[in-house]
């Protein structure tokens, strides 16, 4: 080995193969896309077909685009309802359950302010109900844990089953529109219906404001002093009470702020799209956000893309069925080829030293 | 020495990281059946070494002769097939299975568990360390040093007969490290290698046969220990004379600054750990506790530091009732700086960067934020400042403070409590795991404060470094303070007397 050549060239390559790692979550889906297509071709369908077809479908087509957003924008929110508490060191798998109350006090509020405030004040409080209602969910299991050490895995998730038949009860009891042949609420006010930014399509603008949730998250954990508290906590519990933090404070705190995102998913599914509240609205948003926050690696910005990725996926599976006759059932596969793909590159990880000897070994045969 | 043959030895050795030569031409040979010291301040290249011989690093340059065959090793199962055992400093252990479950796990076997055979060796085994071990018994409910013994039956169970053990005394208590060394001459006796990486001295002088001394990732000696002494070993691991005296002079001695009157706490595990101690601090002078450990030291400090509920008494700092402050008022508002036991666990935030450590306990407050911003550049040029002024070895305050040394770690947190001039300073084990020059830098600081006014509570296990540096002496037992004594008048059979408990007959 040279070591001349090694301290020359070597930090070039270095920098540029540091990069490919760091780009291993874009690998990992290629890879899912090619194992996918294994089974397009084994279902007797072509791969290259049925992907153009896909991505067609959901990202180059204006309508495609507008319902690839309008997905994007409850799998975000979630994703967000995971990241925050998971930076506390906490798992909220109960984003669903958030989704189903902030929806309902979301509702509620529609119903239910007076008429005599203008439509954007009435959003407006829709909105803080709905996060609030997502919030007051999310602190239950965030209490439990911070004040009794009950796990909150299993609080948050099991929370969602009570937040599920517990909307199902109240819209049979009390606001199931009269003579509905299925529960669902009475309809909002023409006025409350979200803004719609694309014309002739869904994209409603709680698209947007999911996007400033995420931009606000981001700032919030990385400049101020509670988004660094809370990474304090999630990096060593002891240190925290060292610096005088209040961990139980910041376990609930955490939980309720990524309840609230929860909640303002399930108010944009009402305000924006249903213009209702249905029994059983949620096709597994919640669960899905988890997806996304790890595709994220908790990033709340790499959230954006990673809810556009699976959104676009989910969309495209349609135009993928309706042109090449592959089922959409196939999209399900590849969702989790993609969560399984991006599980194994975390055990890549840049080992500088192993690649410099590598890098050495190769120009010594070369 | 006899001329018995070499077990392992080394030749040549040179491991890179980057451009940083952390191993350059190691030679080393360890004769069967001795007791083989590595004596180096941390970051000498030690651990590094260690690494090499037990495959989880591969040296880039050099031969490893194991029985007189040169071998390769590339992962610990090869390490181990060659009767190479490793016992880390933290443990590789589940702790929630049993004795025999650990020493099991891990080894192929058969299609159906069953750990008759097992337990019966793994009895059989203990009985020839002399120890006794239920082989039943979950590994949390064990002592350090029983959990210790543990780890070298797991590698005498793989039949290892060369032995490393990396600063295997750290996480002993001084009982302990007794019985550990006889141990380690049971295992001698019975014909096993042993390869001790330490920074300890006294137990290279006690215990080994020969020493290789690593300096900057160079051996610098190679001494049979019957012809040498402390000061030399010190001065070839160092570079440089250590002064091992620190400059002592009277303490100016001021108003109180701790005044603690008959508290109880609990442990953990609800036991009562303080039973109505009383204790004084003055401004100006080193109150030096003694005790053995487990006697309420680690409560103490955590009660003072607010850490820990007090049932009962009252703890004043400053004059002031300390009720009601949380950790980082007391440290803001009171003027108390807190050095913890274990640094690595609540003195700091691993997986954060040094610039924001350096912060740990006051980024929450101006000037390193306004109404909840952060002002990150504000914290950056604070640490760099102080880094600089506390000799923090780094590339730049960006760094993980995982990434760094023990005794760097511990200058982070020694430059954080002090930097805000504190009236008063608890320290817990301030030098535990650290090398003879962070030791004396340590200590340096320490007596610098004193000089300045600052009362400082030193609670320590280490019994000489308290008689040297501190200016009276309080011994704890059985969480009650058991006698005070001027430094001066202070003898170790005095205070040996004391922490045992008994009463001392004038």
């Amino acid at each position: 080995m040279s070591a001349e050549s090694q301290t020359t060239d070597a930090p070039r390559l270095l920098a540029a193969i540091r990069v490919l790692y760091m780009l291993k979550t874009v690998w990992a889906v290629i890879v899912a896309l090619l194992i996918g297509a294994i089974f397009i071709l084994l279902a007797g369908g072509d791969p290259i077909e049925g992907y153009t077809a896909l991505f067609k479908g959901a990202f180059l087509d204006y309508w495609g685009i507008g319902d690839t957003l309008v997905r994007m924008s409850p799998l975000l929110l979630a994703g967000l309802a995971v990241i925050i508490p998971l930076r506390a060191g906490l798992f909220n798998i109960g984003a669903e359950g958030q989704i189903y109350i902030g929806a309902l006090f979301a509702t509620i509020a529609a119903l239910y302010l007076p008429d005599v405030l203008p439509g954007f004040v009435r959003i407006i409080l829709c909105m803080v109900a709905g996060a609030l209602g997502g919030a007051l969910w999310a602190a239950i299991p965030g209490v439990l844990k911070a004040y009794r050490g009950t796990n909150e895995i299993i609080t948050s998730l099991l929370l969602s089953y009570v937040a599920i038949y517990l909307i199902g009860a109240v819209l049979h009891a009390w606001l199931i529109e009269p003579g509905a042949p299925y529960p669902y609420s009475r309809e909002i006010d023409r006025e409350l219906e979200l803004p719609i930014f694309m014309p002739r399509t869904q994209a409603h603008i709680g698209i947007m404001v999911a996007w400033a949730a995420a931009i606000l998250v981001g700032v919030m954990l990385w400049r101020t002093t509670l988004g660094q508290s809370i990474q304090v906590v999630g990096h060593n519990k002891h240190a925290s009470a060292y610096a005088g933090l209040s961990v139980k404070r910041l376990t609930v705190l955490s939980f309720a702020m990524g309840g609230s995102m929860g909640g303002l998913a399930g108010t944009f599914e009402v305000l924006g799209l249903k213009y209702r509240l249905f029994d059983h609205f949620s096709p597994g948003y919640g669960m899905q956000g988890i997806i996304v926050a790890f595709l994220a690696a908790l990033n709340p910005i790499g959230a954006i893309f990673a809810a556009i990725f699976l959104a676009g996926l989910q969309v495209g599976a349609g135009s993928m069925q309706r042109a090449t006759g592959i089922d959409t059932t196939m999209v399900a596969a590849l969702q989790g080829l993609v969560v399984l793909c991006v599980a194994v590159g975390l055990a890549f990880r840049f080992h500088p030293d192993r690649w410099r000897r590598r890098i050495a070994a190769w120009r010594g045969r070369g | 020495m006899t001329a018995a043959p070499d077990r392992l030895a080394l030749e040549g050795i040179v491991k890179q990281f980057g451009t940083f030569r952390a191993n350059d031409d190691v030679n080393l040979r360890i004769a069967k059946g001795s007791i083989h010291a590595i004596l180096g301040e941390n970051g000498a290249g030690k651990s590094t070494l260690m690494n090499v011989i037990y495959g989880l690093y591969e040296q880039d340059a050099g031969r490893i002769i194991s029985n007189g065959q040169e071998v390769r090793i590339t992962d610990p199962r090869e390490a181990m097939a060659l009767g190479i055992g490793m016992v880390h400093q933290h443990f590789k252990q589940v702790n929630t299975m049993s004795v025999v479950e650990n020493v099991v796990l891990g080894l192929p076997g058969k299609q159906i568990l069953d750990l008759d055979d097992d337990r019966r060796r793994v009895r059989e085994l203990a009985a020839e360390l002399g120890s006794e071990i239920d082989p039943d018994q979950p590994m949390w409910t064990l002592p350090i040093g029983t959990q210790q013994r543990v780890e070298i039956l797991k590698m005498l169970y793989r039949d290892a007969d060369l032995l490393i053990l990396d600063e295997p005394t750290s996480v002993l208590t001084p009982t302990e490290i007794r019985a550990f060394f006889d141990l380690l001459e049971k295992l001698r006796e019975s014909g096993r290698t042993i390869l001790l990486i330490t920074h300890k001295l006294d137990e290279v002088m006690d215990l080994a046969d020969r020493v290789t001394v690593m300096r900057l990732g160079r051996v610098e000696a190679e001494l049979e220990i019957a012809e040498t002494n402390p000061r030399e070993l010190a001065r070839v691991m160092v570079g440089r004379d250590v002064v091992f005296d620190v400059e002592h002079t009277a303490p100016k001695v001021g108003d109180p600054v701790l005044e603690i009157e008959g508290i109880s706490a609990v442990d953990n595990r609800g036991i009562g750990a303080l039973d109505g101690l009383s204790l004084t601090v003055r401004g100006g002078e080193i109150l030096g506790l003694v005790g053995i450990d487990g006697n309420g030291q680690g409560e103490l400090a955590e009660t003072i530091a607010g850490l820990r509920d007090i049932s009962k008494g009252r703890i004043s700092i400053c004059g002031q009732d300390a009720r009601g402050f949380d950790p980082a008022q007391r440290k803001s508002a009171l003027g108390m700086g807190y050095v913890p036991e274990d640094r690595q666990k609540v003195g700091l935030d691993l997986d954060s960067d040094i610039a924001f450590n350096m912060v740990l306990r006051s980024f929450r407050a101006p000037p390193f934020s306004r109404a909840g911003w952060i002002n990150f550049r504000k914290i950056r040029s604070h640490a760099e400042d102080l880094a600089g002024r506390y000799d923090v070895r780094m590339q730049n305050v960006s760094q993980r403070v995982r990434d760094l040394s023990g005794g760097n770690q511990q200058k982070i947190i020694l430059a954080r409590e002090i930097e805000d001039d504190p009236r008063l300073l608890v320290v817990a084990q301030p030098t535990k795991g650290l090398d003879v020059g962070a030791i004396e830098f340590v200590q340096r600081t320490l007596l610098a404060q004193r000089d300045r006014g600052t009362g400082v509570l030193y609670i320590s296990s280490e019994l000489e470094e308290l008689l040297l540096v501190a200016d009276r002496l309080a011994v704890i037992f059985k969480g009650r303070i058991v006698g005070e004594m001027p430094a001066s008048e202070a003898t170790s059979e005095k205070l040996g007397l004391l922490m045992t408990g008994k009463e001392l007959t004038t």
